[in-house]
C-alpha cells in the first residue's frame, strides 16, 4: 500500500500543472470534467435557492412572502436552471467526461478542444442566464408555452431563450463526442459487448442529445424571432398553432427527461455488481433496455398536450406509446434487484443511493404510467402530483444517481477517500428529506391542488408544510457531502488503485490517473463485470 | 469518405444532371398535375439530395457502414416528427 | 514543410492518422445529423402551416421570383461541383488547383448571398416582410379566384424569412469554414496523405446545398400552375 508522502508525489492530472491556465485552457476530459463540477454545483445552488423561496412561499395559504408575479418568476427559473444548467449536463459532463475514456482504454476524448468549447459554451451560457436573472427574470414556467412567451410576458424571455440555446448548444457537443469516442476509440479487445454499461447508457444518451436537443434549439429560434421581429409562426391572431410550439418543445423535452435519468441508471448498473460482488444480471438486456429508452423515449412527447387541444385520436397512440416506454425501464429494475439476489451485500455510501435510487426510481416510474392513463391524466394534470412523479425520477432518481457515483469514483477522482460514516449518513438524510417533501405532493396531487400556484386552500396547509420541512432536511443531505468532499481532499485517507474492488478499466489505473490515463494502452481479454476474478477488498485487507 | 478517387468526368456528369433536373422541377411546376405537383418535387429534390449525397459527399464510395446508419437515422428521426405531428393535425375536427 | 504535414497533424490521443480521419469524418456526419433535425424544426412548421393554409402559401410562393430562385440553386450546384472537385485535387497532390476551386466556391457563395440580397430587397419593397409594415393586399388583388386572409399570408412570409434566413446563416458559416481551407491551402497543409480538413468542410457545405435543394421546391413551387 503506498504512504501518503510516495502517492503525493506521483505524477497525475491534478499536480501535472498547476496555474489557473493550466485549468482554463486544458483539453484534458478529466479536468474539463472538474470544470463541469464546479460550474453545474454553482448551479445546483441557484436551482436550490429558487427551490427554497417557492417552499417558503408555500408554507402558509396566502401569498404572503413574494407578489403573485415574482412566483411565476421562481418556479420559472428553477425549472430552467435545474433542467438545462444542472440535470442535463451533471452526470454525462462531470462523470462520463471524466469516466468515458477511461472505461474504454482510450487517452482521451475523440475531440478534447471540442470538449472544452463545450464548457464556455455552458459558461457563457451559465453567465447569460444569471444576467438574465438579474435583470427581472422570466416567468413563462420552464416551458415557454406560447403566447405568453411570444406575446404578453413583459420579463426577458428572449435572453433566457438564447440562454438555453447556447447550452443546449453545449450539450449537443458533448453527445457528439461520446458518440465518435465509443465508435472510434475503444483499446483493443474492447469490444460492445465488453463495455461497462455505463458506456451503454451514455451511448443512448448522447443518441438522445443529438437528435433532440436540435429541435429545442430551433424552436426557441422561433419564439426570439416572433418577439424580436414579428414573424409570427405562433402567434395565434395571424393563424398560428400555440400548440405547435408545444409539439416541437416536447419533442425534444420528453426524451430530454431520459437525459436526465439514463447516465443515473448507468451509475446504478455499476454501483449494483460490485457491491453484490456479481456480475450484472442480462447485460444484454440491460445494454438494449438503454437504447430502447433512447428511441421508444422519441416517441411519447404529446402525453404532455393531452389536455391542450390535441385530437382524441392522436392522444390514445400517445398514451399506448407511453406505456410501452416504461418496459425497458422495468426492466432495468429486474435487471438489478437480480444482480443483488445471492450476492454478497455491501452497504457503502454508493449502495445507499443505489438502493434509494431503485425504490424512489420506481415509485417515480410507476406513477408516471397512472399519468400515461388518459382519464387519469385529466383529473391530475397541472396538479402536485405531476410534479411528485417527475421530482421522483429527477431528483429519487437522477440525483441519487449523481451522488453515488460521485461517492464511487471519488476515490478516483480525487485520489481520496471521502469519510465512509458521514457519507451513509448524509444519504439517509437525503432519502428521509426527500420522500418527506415529495410524497405529500402525491396526496396534495390527487386532492387537486394545482401546480404553478402561490396561494392555496387552507385544507392544503398541513401537506405544505410537511414539504418544506423536508426541503430543510433535503438541504442538509446535499450540503454535507460538499463539505466532506471538500475536506477530504486535504485529510481524506489516501485512496488505492481500486479501494472498491470494482471490475473496469478506470480501476486498473492509478488514483488519481496520470494525464494520458494508462502507462500502456490496456489489451482486453476478460468479459465486463468479472466479479468472479476479482478480489473482494474487504476479504484481501483483514486489517481495514 | 475513402481514399478512392473520383473521376472528374463522373463529377461533371453529377452536375450536368443537377442542372437539368433543376430546370426539369421549375419547368414542371407550371404544369398542372394536380395534387402530383407536390409529389413530383420533392421526388426530384430527393433524386438531387441522394445524387449530392452518393457522390459528392462519397458515401458510394465509403466503406464505412456507420455513415449510412448515421444518415438513415437522422432521416428517420425527422420523419417520426413529422409524421407524429401530422397524426394530431389530421385528425383534429377543424377546417 | 508538406511530407511532415501529416505527422504534425496526428493528435496525441490518436492511434494513428487512420484512426483520427475516421474520427473526423464520424463527427462531421452525426453533426450534420443534428443540423437535419434543426432544419428538421422549421420543416414541421412549414408543413402544419402549408396543410392548414394552402391558399395563402400558394399565392405568398407565386410572390417570389422563380428565376432568381432557380439560378440560385444552380449557383449553389455549381458550388457543390468545385467542393468535390477541390476534394479530389486534395487526394492528387494538386495543391494550386485546389486554390483555385476553393476560391471559385467563395465566388459561388457570396454569389448566392448577393442574390438572395436581391430577393429580400424585393420583399422589403413589395411589404412582404411580418411584422407592422406588412401588407398582403396586392397578393388579394393578384388572386381574386382564392381567399387569401392576409393573417395567414404573415405566417408563409414568416417562414420564408426564418427558412432562408437560417440557410444564408449557415451560408456565411460555410463561407468562413473556406476562407480559413483557403488559407491554409495556400500554406501548403493539405497533402494527400491529410486533406481531412478539406473532406468534412466539403460535407458541410454540401448539406447546406442539399437544404436549400429542398427549400426551392418548398417555398418557390407551391402551386405555379397556369390560373384559369
Amino acid at each position: 500500500m503506498a504512504t501518503a508522502a510516495v502517492t503525493a508525489e506521483r505524477e497525475n492530472y491534478l499536480n501535472q500543472q498547476y496555474g489557473i491556465r493550466s485549468w482554463l485552457l486544458t483539453t484534458d476530459h478529466k479536468r474539463i470534467a472538474l470544470l463541469y463540477l464546479a460550474s453545474i454545483t454553482f448551479f445546483f445552488f441557484i436551482g436550490g435557492f429558487f427551490a427554497l423561496l417557492i417552499r417558503l412561499e408555500l408554507l402558509t395559504p396566502a401569498g404572503d412572502l413574494v407578489q403573485a408575479d415574482t412566483y411565476n418568476k421562481l418556479f420559472s427559473m428553477h425549472g430552467q436552471v435545474m433542467v438545462f444548467f444542472f440535470l442535463i449536463p451533471s452526470i454525462p459532463a462531470v462523470l462520463g467526461n471524466f469516466l468515458v475514456p477511461l472505461m474504454i482504454g482510450a487517452k482521451d476524448l475523440a475531440f478534447p478542444r471540442i470538449n472544452l468549447l463545450s464548457w464556455y459554451l455552458y459558461a457563457i451560457a451559465g453567465l447569460m442566464y444569471i444576467h438574465c436573472i438579474l435583470t427581472g427574470g422570466v416567468d413563462t414556467g420552464w416551458t415557454f408555452y406560447t403566447p405568453l412567451s411570444t406575446a404578453f410576458s413583459n420579463t426577458k424571455v428572449i435572453e433566457a431563450g438564447l440562454s438555453i440555446f447556447v447550452v443546449g448548444f453545449s450539450s449537443i457537443l458533448t453527445g457528439l463526442n461520446f458518440v465518435v469516442t465509443i465508435h472510434r476509440m475503444r483499446a483493443p479487445g474492447m469490444t460492445w459487448s465488453r463495455l461497462p454499461l455505463f458506456i451503454w447508457a451514455h451511448y443512448a444518451t448522447s443518441i438522445i442529445q443529438l437528435l433532440g436537443t436540435p429541435v429545442l434549439a430551433i424552436t426557441l429560434v422561433l419564439v426570439v424571432l416572433e418577439r424580436a421581429l414579428h414573424l409570427g409562426i405562433f402567434d395565434p391572431k395571424l393563424g398560428g398553432d400555440p400548440l405547435l410550439f408545444q409539439h416541437l418543445f416536447w419533442f425534444y423535452s420528453h426524451p430530454a427527461v431520459y437525459i436526465m435519468i439514463l447516465p443515473s441508471m448507468g451509475v446504478i448498473t455499476e454501483i449494483v455488481p460490485c457491491f453484490s460482488r456479481k456480475r450484472v444480471f442480462g447485460y444484454e438486456f440491460v445494454a438494449m433496455a438503454s437504447i430502447a429508452i433512447a428511441v421508444i423515449g422519441f416517441l411519447v412527447w404529446a402525453h404532455h398536450m393531452f389536455v391542450a387541444g390535441i385530437s382524441l385520436y392522436s392522444a390514445m397512440i400517445f398514451s399506448f406509446l407511453s406505456y410501452l416506454v416504461a418496459i425497458p425501464s422495468a426492466i432495468k429494475v429486474f435487471n438489478w434487484t437480480a444482480t443483488m439476489y445471492k450476492g454478497s451485500i455491501r452497504f457503502s455510501t454508493p449502495m445507499l443511493y443505489a438502493f434509494g435510487f431503485i425504490g424512489l426510481f420506481t415509485m417515480g416510474g410507476l406513477t408516471g404510467l397512472f399519468l400515461a392513463a388518459l382519464g387519469i391524466d385529466v383529473h391530475v394534470t397541472d396538479t402536485y402530483f405531476v410534479i411528485a412523479h417527475f421530482h421522483y425520477i429527477m431528483v429519487g432518481g437522477a440525483v441519487m444517481g449523481y451522488l453515488g457515483g460521485m461517492h464511487f469514483w471519488w476515490p478516483k477522482i480525487s485520489g481520496r477517500m471521502y469519510p465512509e460514516s458521514w457519507g451513509r449518513l448524509a444519504a439517509l438524510i437525503v432519502f428521509l428529506g426527500f420522500n418527506l417533501t415529495f410524497f405529500p405532493q402525491f396526496i396534495l396531487g390527487y386532492l387537486g391542488m394545482p401546480r404553478r400556484y402561490w396561494q392555496y386552500p387552507p385544507e392544503f396547509q398541513v401537506l405544505n408544510v410537511l414539504s418544506t420541512a423536508g426541503s430543510t432536511i433535503l438541504a442538509v443531505g446535499y450540503l454535507l457531502p460538499m463539505v466532506y468532499f471538500l475536506w477530504s481532499m486535504r485529510y481524506g485517507k489516501v485512496a488505492d488503485d481500486n479501494p472498491w474492488g470494482a471490475s473496469g478499466l478506470e480501476w486498473m489505473t492509478t488514483s488519481p490517473p496520470p494525464t494520458f490515463n494508462f502507462e500502456e494502452t490496456p489489451v482486453v481479454t476478460w468479459e465486463a463485470y468479472d466479479y468472479a476474478h476479482i478480489p473482494d477488498p474487504e476479504e484481501v485487507a483483514v486489517e481495514r | 469518405m475513402s481514399e478512392h478517387i473520383v473521376s472528374s468526368k463522373l463529377y461533371i456528369g453529377i452536375w450536368l444532371t443537377l442542372l437539368f433536373l433543376t430546370g426539369l422541377t421549375a419547368g414542371v411546376a407550371f404544369i398542372d398535375l394536380g395534387p402530383f405537383n407536390t409529389v413530383v418535387a420533392l421526388v426530384i429534390a430527393s433524386v438531387k439530395a441522394t445524387l449530392v449525397v452518393l457522390f459528392f459527399m462519397h458515401v458510394k464510395y465509403t466503406s464505412e457502414k456507420l455513415t449510412k446508419i448515421v444518415i438513415a437515422s437522422a432521416l428517420f428521426w425527422l420523419l417520426l416528427l413529422l409524421g407524429l405531428s401530422l397524426a394530431d393535425y389530421t385528425t383534429r375536427l377543424m377546417r | 514543410m508538406a511530407v511532415e504535414s501529416h505527422e504534425l497533424a496526428l493528435r496525441h490521443h490518436f492511434a494513428d492518422p487512420e484512426q483520427q480521419r475516421q474520427a473526423a469524418s464520424l463527427g462531421m456526419w452525426v453533426f450534420l445529423a443534428t443540423e437535419i433535425m434543426f432544419f428538421g424544426g422549421m420543416f414541421c412548421a412549414y408543413l402544419i402551416y402549408r396543410y392548414w393554409y394552402f391558399n395563402e402559401f400558394a399565392a405568398g410562393s407565386r410572390s417570389l421570383d422563380i428565376t432568381l430562385g432557380t439560378v440560385n440553386t444552380a449557383v449553389l450546384i455549381c458550388s457543390s461541383l468545385t467542393v468535390a472537385m477541390g476534394v479530389r485535387a486534395a487526394q492528387m497532390g494538386k495543391n494550386k488547383l485546389l486554390v483555385v476551386l476553393l476560391l471559385l466556391t467563395l465566388v459561388f457563395g457570396f454569389a448566392f448571398l448577393g442574390i438572395k440580397g436581391v430577393e429580400w430587397y424585393q420583399k422589403y419593397e413589395e411589404h412582404h416582410i411580418p411584422g407592422p409594415s406588412f401588407d398582403a393586399s396586392d397578393l388579394i388583388r393578384e388572386y381574386p379566384q382564392i381567399h387569401i386572409d392576409p393573417q395567414h399570408s404573415q405566417i408563409y412570409f414568416s417562414l420564408y424569412f426564418a427558412m432562408t434566413g437560417l440557410h444564408a446563416l449557415h451560408m456565411v458559416i460555410g463561407i468562413g469554414i473556406f476562407c480559413y481551407l483557403t488559407y491554409f491551402a495556400v500554406r501548403g497543409r493539405y497533402t494527400p496523405e491529410y486533406h481531412t480538413p478539406v473532406e468534412i468542410g466539403g460535407l458541410y457545405w454540401h448539406f447546406v446545398d442539399i437544404v436549400w435543394i429542398y427549400l426551392f421546391p418548398l417555398l418557390y413551387l407551391i402551386d405555379r400552375k397556369p390560373l384559369g
